[in-house]
């Protein structure tokens, strides 16, 4: 009974434990890199993936709200990519089912800058993009 | 010991809005200091949230997150009363756990 009950606790998932974080995903500088380090394809451009609370004029790069949400079906995962930040990749976001497909945050970006957003969805790459423009960036010293 | 979390998660409809604010440094590795030396990265890299067991969001993290991390997501399956649990770990593996009731 011991031993069951230890396999039952053995083999239910650890809900909390979060997955290893992918140091070579946030390591690249451009698309093409960073959607190998991610084991994806090149995405196909989407209007399904809506970009709100961001705006167009970020008077501080430190803190730039970025909310995204997807209504492409079977959304797997959010990505946040800022182009031309030393590192291209944000932030990625994997959304359960039953977990709306929207997620909002805030961001630094070090200056004008187009944001993608990159949608995992059934096993395929969609993104969006919308450009910010920064009068004061959040990266340099 | 970072400081705590503030979580808030309200049922609206039949979903539950979790918001959260985080207190942490998040430094990029890419500022100096005032003798000229690099200031070492130090940054949340993985933050789940789960409700009942469930994960309901997982993240990873890069240091373009800002400084005091703010993030807003919801789902379905949440009741009045059951808990969200928000755990994050650094870049020093630093870990800190926040639990907030549903209202």
């Amino acid at each position: 009974m011991l031993a069951l009950l230890a396999a039952a606790g053995w083999l239910k998932p650890d809900a909390a434990h979060a997955q290893a974080w992918n140091k070579a995903a946030f390591e690249t500088h451009d698309m093409a890199e960073t959607m190998k380090a991610l084991g994806g394809a090149e995405p196909a451009q989407s209007k399904d993936i809506v970009f709100f609370q961001t705006p167009d004029i970020a008077e501080n790069g430190a803190v730039v709200p970025i909310g995204i949400a997807s209504n492409i079906p079977k959304t797997d995962s959010i990505a946040i990519l800022i182009e031309k930040n030393p590192n291209m990749l944000a932030a990625t976001f994997d959304i359960p089912a039953g977990t709306e497909p929207t997620i909002s945050t805030r961001v630094k970006m070090g200056q004008t800058s187009n944001i993608y957003a990159l949608v995992k969805a059934d096993g395929k790459y969609y993104v969006a993009s919308k450009e910010v423009k920064v009068t004061l960036g959040g990266c340099g010293g | 010991m970072a400081d705590p979390m503030k979580i808030r998660a309200n049922l609206v409809g039949d979903s539950t809005e979790v918001k959260v604010l985080m207190n942490h440094e998040m430094e990029t590795g890419q500022r100096k200091d005032a003798q000229g030396k690099t200031i070492p990265a130090w940054f949340i890299q993985s933050v789940s949230a789960t409700c009942n067991d469930k994960t309901v969001l997982s993240a990873q993290w890069g240091p373009a997150v800002s400084k005091n991390p703010f993030l807003s997501f919801k789902f379905k399956g949440g009741a009045k009363g059951d808990k969200v649990v928000i755990t994050w770990v650094d870049s020093r593996g630093d870990k800190r756990t926040d639990e907030a009731t549903i209202a």
